[in-house]
């Protein structure tokens, strides 16, 4: 009897433990970071958020490019990839026989484990050339696009619209599995409920699936937005990496991740404190999105009877 | 009177397990069926073979006829849509959509395609005063469908079929999960729905088949024993079998 209550004391020592050292280590990280950057923080103060300069040559440091980058690319995977997962992921939940949902499945899942490095050579030796040859041609010429700010000027092959399609092939996994597995768990009387009352096939998705779906279905979209804000190696090898804020989606930039990674290697002095500067905001980025998406998710969730 | 649904030597299986055998019966119009049997012994299947929901049940085949107003419901010409819209159902465990109380009831008018702001009112009202539950909503209908409770859902789910104006309404044990109270209005409603359309009930409570039908159709094991009026069937059963099961013998 003693002995019973003796290893469960251990065992709830040993997990609260366990449980206090994650908190202690992000804790420690964020201090680290944060008096890392404090030196470019006290120095440029709430500029060097607002600021577009960027010049390690002369010591002025400005962040926005990067978060500018960060969010810009983060929005334009979004757009792409949630609705090729949404769609995707209700393909495979409701409308493909098991011999073909299954392999394609697995094959979307197969997208996840795929190295970022090999994205990013993905992304210079195939998306480039593409972007260079035929999307910016497509949308400026044949879509008579190349008015709009967003599509203006020359496009080289690197750039922002380059990084915003390979974070938006690298999201798709997460959003189309989360959003698959939402689907499935919506009860079968809700799909009944609605059949029984003569909706055709895709008006029961429309109607009783999809928007019982929906809460999860933005929780995959944040988690890929998670995803997408972090993302380092394939994004610095095609964003162009140049530290300036441009309207149009052809032009290089360069994102919050991307910058530290591109240049932390030749950093010194006041640089490194810069680097650390927007990794400080790189985690308040990330935790103010998680936190709103949390609320989000909160708030679209639906509950049956 | 439309609504008259008649099954010919129908059979159903699922996968290589034949859940219904030559079922053939004729379900008059405008009066109220009850089905009756242990469970498991295809009450429910035959039920939902009447709107051909056992169409999205994979690896499912039947033979045989299923008949509503002499027209075959699986003939290819049969559109299914229209079908379930003739033939309405209502659910064991009340299913209403996690939307309003006008949302759930004008659902099915609008699938169908009647858009008309004032038609949707009408339809909306006369529904739940049919289902005995305009007096109970008639002030919430902007709320949620889930905040009613259990009793008031499943007269709100019988609302929902009514909207369509359906001829035939299946309904699959629907007040096995309800108090006496909410099953007494339940039965009432139905009572009062007789002569408008086609009733058909699955009900494990053989006191709510002796109340609340005219006629009684016995399932065995995947066969129909015996259909008669409900105070025949009940007061003298012609197969042994019913009887033992009306008797408690079994079940
Ligand atoms: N989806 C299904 N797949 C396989 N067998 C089923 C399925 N649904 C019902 N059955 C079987 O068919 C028989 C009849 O079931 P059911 O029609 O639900 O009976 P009841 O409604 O009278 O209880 C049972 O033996 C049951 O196990
Ligand atoms: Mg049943």
């Amino acid at each position: 009897m003693g002995g019973v209550a003796v290893g469960d004391r251990i065992y709830r020592g040993v997990t609260t433990l366990a449980g206090l050292a994650i908190v202690a280590l992000l804790l420690y990280i964020a201090v680290e970071v944060f008096t890392g950057g404090w030196p470019v923080f006290r120095k440029f103060g709430l500029g060097f958020l607002t600021s577009s300069a960027w010049d390690p040559v002369h010591d002025v440091y400005g962040a926005a490019p990067a978060i500018f980058g960060t969010l810009v690319s983060s929005a334009i995977a979004l757009v792409i990839a949630t609705p090729l997962a949404v769609g995707t992921a209700v393909f495979l939940s409701e409308l493909a026989p098991r011999w073909l949902g299954q392999p394609i499945a697995f094959l979307v899942d197969l997208l996840a484990a795929i190295p970022s490095v090999v994205y990013g050579l993905w992304g210079i030796f195939v998306l480039e050339p593409m972007m260079r040859d035929s999307i910016a041609p497509f949308l400026q010429n044949t879509l008579h696009l190349g008015g709009l700010p967003i599509f203006d000027g020359v496009s080289y092959g690197p750039g922002m619209l380059a990084a915003g399609i390979i974070l938006a092939i690298m999201i798709l996994p997460y959003i189309s599995a989360v959003t698959r597995e939402v689907l499935m768990a919506v009860p079968r009387s809700q799909r009944e409920a609605a059949f029984a009352l003569g909706a055709t096939r895709w008006e029961m998705i429309r109607d009783a699936v999809i928007p019982g779906a929906k809460s999860g279905i933005v929780g995959g979209i944040v988690l890929g937005l998670g995803r997408a804000l972090g993302e380092t190696m394939a994004v610095t090898m095609v964003i162009g990496n140049a530290p300036t804020i441009s309207a149009s989606l052809f032009a290089s930039g360069y994102t919050m991740a991307s910058i530290i990674a591109n240049e932390f290697a030749e950093a010194a002095g006041l640089h490194i404190s810069a680097l650390l500067a927007i990794g400080a905001t790189l985690l308040a980025v990330t935790l103010v999105v998680n936190v709103l998406a949390r609320w989000l998710v909160a708030r679209v969730g639906v509950r049956y009877t | 009177m439309s609504g008259e649904i008649q099954a010919e030597d129908f059979s159903f299986w699922y996968g290589e397990t034949q859940a219904l055998k030559n079922i053939s019966v004729t379900l008059p119009a405008g009066q109220i069926t009850a089905l009756i049997g242990p469970s498991g012994c295809g009450k429910s299947t035959f039920l939902r073979s009447i709107n051909r929901l056992q169409d999205v049940v994979p690896r499912t085949r039947h033979e045989g006829a299923i008949r509503l107003d002499g027209a075959d419901i699986h003939a290819p010409g049969m559109d299914v849509v229209s079908l379930r819209r003739r033939v309405g159902m209502v659910f064991q465990r009340w299913n209403p959509f996690p939307k309003s109380v006008y949302a759930n009831v004008a659902y099915g008018p609008r699938v169908n395609g009647i858009r008309n702001a004032a038609r949707l009112d009408e339809i909306v009202e006369t529904s739940l005063k049919r289902a005995a539950l305009w007096d109970e909503v008639k002030d919430r209908l902007r709320e949620s469908a889930t905040g009613l409770s259990g009793g008031q859902q499943q007269r709100l789910c019988i609302a929902r079929a009514l909207a369509n104006d359906p001829e035939v309404l299946l309904l699959d044990e629907p007040a096995s999960a309800l108090d006496p109270l909410s099953t007494q209005k339940i039965e009432e409603l139905l009572f009062e729905l007789r002569g408008s359309l086609t009733v058909v009930i699955v009900t494990h409570n053989l006191q709510q088949a002796a109340r609340a039908s005219d006629h009684t159709a016995f399932f065995f094991l995947g066969e129909l024993i015996e259909t008669a009026p409900t105070q025949t069937l009940f007061t003298a059963p012609s197969d042994d079998r019913t009887e033992a099961y009306i008797t408690g013998r079994f079940g």
